[in-house]
């Protein structure tokens, strides 16, 4: 028995090839943009002399900045003025994201409080938060800062906090000399929770009984270390605290007032997105979860930490990863109070070294990897969170 | 009987019984109550103290025209008025014909300028700005009643929308060749331009976001790749970088011979940027259409462009407009990042006014106004945004 062949298909009704001629034309459609706006790009720059190159990292910058996390001055390159500038942004986002995190999370539980009054002051304050500009938000909270007191009658904060028109000072960590040596405590602790924890999933994949891992390994995670800080001929931190002089403060950190509006910013625009975000996460566990747990005789505490806090989790890392970008993302907007992070030594660069376009690239590249490197972090602590519900 | 000796059941409704149940509940939440509303009265007192008699709200009356319009000549104010009776009827019409989320947003544009009347009046304007702004909340009223009476179709109100976009652009804008003066958009400035970026941003920026959409889920590599990538690097980058890079890098990119101003620069910033994320947006509506839609539209015997046409996009569209309200108003926030190329919109505006010697000092009273407009506009839309998320079934479905 023969089946006739059906017959041949005309190129131009055959799929196979009309796909790879749709991906051809629009490719070349691409290019032929990509190079019309190239080749536009070459001749303007020759036009006004500009040059494409890095070679400019290497010259010398010539303009101060003033807050370098590393020693800086202005007879340093342009390559380490960028440093710099991302150091600063570094900084600040990832305080920012550590402060945002544990007020968001505040203010997404005191939506949810039992409190009529309470919830509705955190409602209020997201509302407030979300519908106005960030940009206004900052200028807002620099000019506020600007009117504070002068050093002589600074604002005393708990926890030797002061606030005045110099900025927010604060307390800082002091490293000692011995602080390496407990370090090498710290380490070992962390070696042996470790061996313990290993040592106790080989018995119980053997059969084994195993009791109370947790807290022994916590146990080893805690003592070492306080061993270590007990036998050390000085303390390895100290709490250098600031201490008001007559026109300035010594010890501690200083936190400029651009710094300390940024931050502020950042924390409290981000906390009320985050509070939203956690909010959503924890209506998101079923009524019936919570039910269950309590016919199960959990008690409230056990409830919260083992039934809704991972299932919450789940729902709550995605969004939590976007508004961590956002909040890295934002921090660009330091150029506006004038806090040198990375765009705005950036733009100074670009200003002066009469090579727009390199910087451009620059910094557009690296804002990508900070995103993507964010995201790749996040990415791998939300696959963690999602096996654990299976 | 062991009935008898319980107590009588609290009472559960009325007043004392809210009282109790949301605010004195257990000792913990009275004292919680106590402290919060202690501070917060302390708070209200001391900004109120501060509202009424420290602040020189006078910063705000005085320039309230220079907020509101920039630097827009004086004679040729009519066209504003016009473009805004425009939107004020279409509004109107619009909320007689659809559900409770435009009425929501037609009665705040009327209560919205009705406030800015009131404002105009204490702030000694021109007698005929407050008349004018009224006249025109009534126009949305008017215009609401006749639309109840006698319904236009969805069509023509469409049409009337998309078409005023372009229309008021011209008016505002100007045309040598029909006789109305060019005023350049350098003069443009304070809300009006806050709208006008934002509104001409939207829109720009959604056909390019539907067409990046629709690319990324496509399955042919090299067009997924490539609309992959630019909506990656775009939503990777912060808005001042690409607007940074329109600034500089636009001009050097196009002919020599073609000149671009500074606000089509920011407003073709902004569109590149936007359209990236209302890709995303778009894109999670295709991926909400369940499967057997499309397979009944390939059993069906459609084509692709046909069945994009008919069965996917009506669907997807129509899913994703409260997530595109949501990004509209993080535009509208967003737009005052033009201030650091140099525009003066709202807040550039602000800033210009602060560097007025008369009002040096008086920051705070301007970003409080400043914020204040952008509240009401956001808020109202964020509202508009949950009716039509309920009116859509958006997530019950």
């Amino acid at each position: 028995m023969t089946t006739a062949r059906p017959a041949p298909v005309p190129p131009w009704r055959n799929v196979r090839v009309l796909r790879v001629v749709a991906q051809v034309v629009v490719v070349l459609l691409v290019a032929l943009l990509v190079g019309f706006l190239l080749r536009n790009l070459v001749t303007a720059m020759s036009e006004r002399g500009l040059a494409f190159g890095f070679a400019f990292l290497d010259s010398t910058a010539g303009f101060e900045i003033a807050e370098t996390p590393i020693p800086y001055t202005a007879t340093d390159t342009y390559g380490q003025a960028f440093l710099v500038g991302l150091l600063n942004t570094m900084f600040v986002s990832v305080t920012g994201i550590v402060l945002a995190t544990l007020l968001g999370l505040f203010v997404g539980i005191a939506r949810l409080s039992g409190n009529w009054l309470v919830t509705k002051i955190a409602a209020g304050y997201v509302e407030l938060i979300r519908n106005t500009p960030l940009l206004v938000q900052l200028f807002f909270l620099y000019a506020l800062l600007l009117q504070l007191p002068l050093v002589a009658d600074s604002i005393a904060l708990p926890g030797s906090v002061f606030l005045n028109q110099r900025g927010l000072f604060v307390p800082a960590p002091d490293l000692t000399p011995s602080f390496g040596r407990w370090l090498l405590f710290v380490v070992g602790g962390v070696v042996v929770a470790i061996v313990i924890r290993l040592v106790a999933s080989r018995r119980a994949a053997a059969g084994r009984p195993v009791r109370r891992v947790g807290r022994v390994a916590l146990l080893a995670l805690v003592a070492i270390p306080l061993i270590g800080w007990l036998t050390a001929f000085q303390a390895p931190i100290r709490v250098d605290v600031p201490i008001q002089e007559r026109f300035n403060f010594s010890g501690g950190m200083a936190l400029s007032p651009e710094f300390t509006a940024l931050l502020a910013g950042l924390v409290l625009y981000t906390a009320a997105f985050i509070g939203e975000v956690v909010r959503g996460g924890i209506q998101a566990v079923r009524r019936g979860q919570i039910e269950a747990a309590h016919a199960l005789g959990l008690s409230p505490r056990d409830t919260l930490r083992l039934i809704v806090f991972p299932q919450a989790l789940r729902v709550i890392v995605p969004p939590l990863t976007s508004q961590y970008l956002n909040l890295a993302k934002n921090s660009s907007l330091a150029i506006a109070i004038g806090y040198p992070d990375l765009f705005n030594v950036s733009r100074t660069m670009a200003n002066q070294t009469g090579q727009p376009v390199s910087v451009i690239v620059l910094v557009m590249t690296t804002y990508l990897a900070i995103s993507l490197g964010t995201s790749l972090l996040m990415n791998l602590y939300n696959r963690r969170v999602q096996v654990l519900e299976r | 009987m062991t009935a008898a000796t319980l107590p009588p059941p609290r009472e559960t409704g009325g007043p004392s019984a809210w009282l109790r149940q949301n605010l004195f509940s257990t000792w913990y939440h009275t004292v919680l109550t106590v402290v919060v509303a202690v501070l917060i009265g302390l708070f209200l007192w001391q900004v109120g103290w501060w509202a009424v008699s420290e602040a020189r709200w006078g910063v705000v009356t005085t320039n309230l025209r220079l907020f509101l319009v920039g630097q827009y000549p004086f004679e040729q104010a009519w066209r504003i008025w016009l473009s805004l009776a425009t939107l004020s009827v279409l509004a109107g019409l619009s909320a007689g014909r659809y559900g409770t989320a435009v009425r929501t947003l037609a009665m705040w544009l009327a209560a919205g300028q009705l406030l800015l009347g009131g404002l105009a009046a204490i702030s000694g304007m021109a007698l005929a700005v407050p008349a004018l702004l009224l006249l025109n909340a009534a126009l949305v009223w008017i215009a609401f009643l006749v639309s109840v009476r006698r319904p236009l179709p969805r069509r023509a109100l469409l049409f009337g929308w998309i078409a005023s976009v372009p229309i008021s652009f011209l008016l505002l804008s100007g045309a040598n060749a029909v006789g109305l003066p060019t005023v350049s958009t350098n003069l443009w400035g304070g809300l009006l331009l806050t709208v006008l970026i934002a509104t001409v941003g939207i829109v720009l920026s959604f056909p390019f976001g539907v067409l990046l959409a629709l690319g990324r889920r496509s399955d042919l590599p090299a067009v997924r790749l490539l609309s992959t990538t630019f909506i990656e690097v775009v939503r990777g980058v912060p808005l001042v970088t690409v607007l940074f890079m329109a600034d500089i890098m636009l001009p050097l990119f196009l002919p020599g011979d073609v000149r671009v101003d500074r606000v089509a620069r920011a407003i073709g910033g902004i569109t590149l940027f936007s359209a990236a994320y209302v890709a995303e947006n778009v894109r999670g509506g295709l991926q909400a259409i369940p499967t057997g839609q499309i397979e009944a539209a390939n059993a069906l015997g459609l084509s692709a462009v046909q069945r994009n046409r008919f069965i996917v996009m009506p669907q997807a569209l129509r899913s994703v407009i409260p997530a595109n309200v949501g990004l509209f108003i993080s535009l509208l926030k967003d737009t005052t990042l033009v201030v650091i190329v140099g525009l003066l919109e709202l807040l550039g505006i602000g800033r210009a006014v602060l560097a007025q010697s008369e009002w040096f000092g008086a920051q705070l009273e301007v970003y409080v106004f400043i914020g204040a407009v952008f509240f009401v506009l956001c808020y109202t839309m964020s509202q508009a945004s949950y009716r039509l998320e309920e009116a859509l079934g958006v997530g019950q479905r």
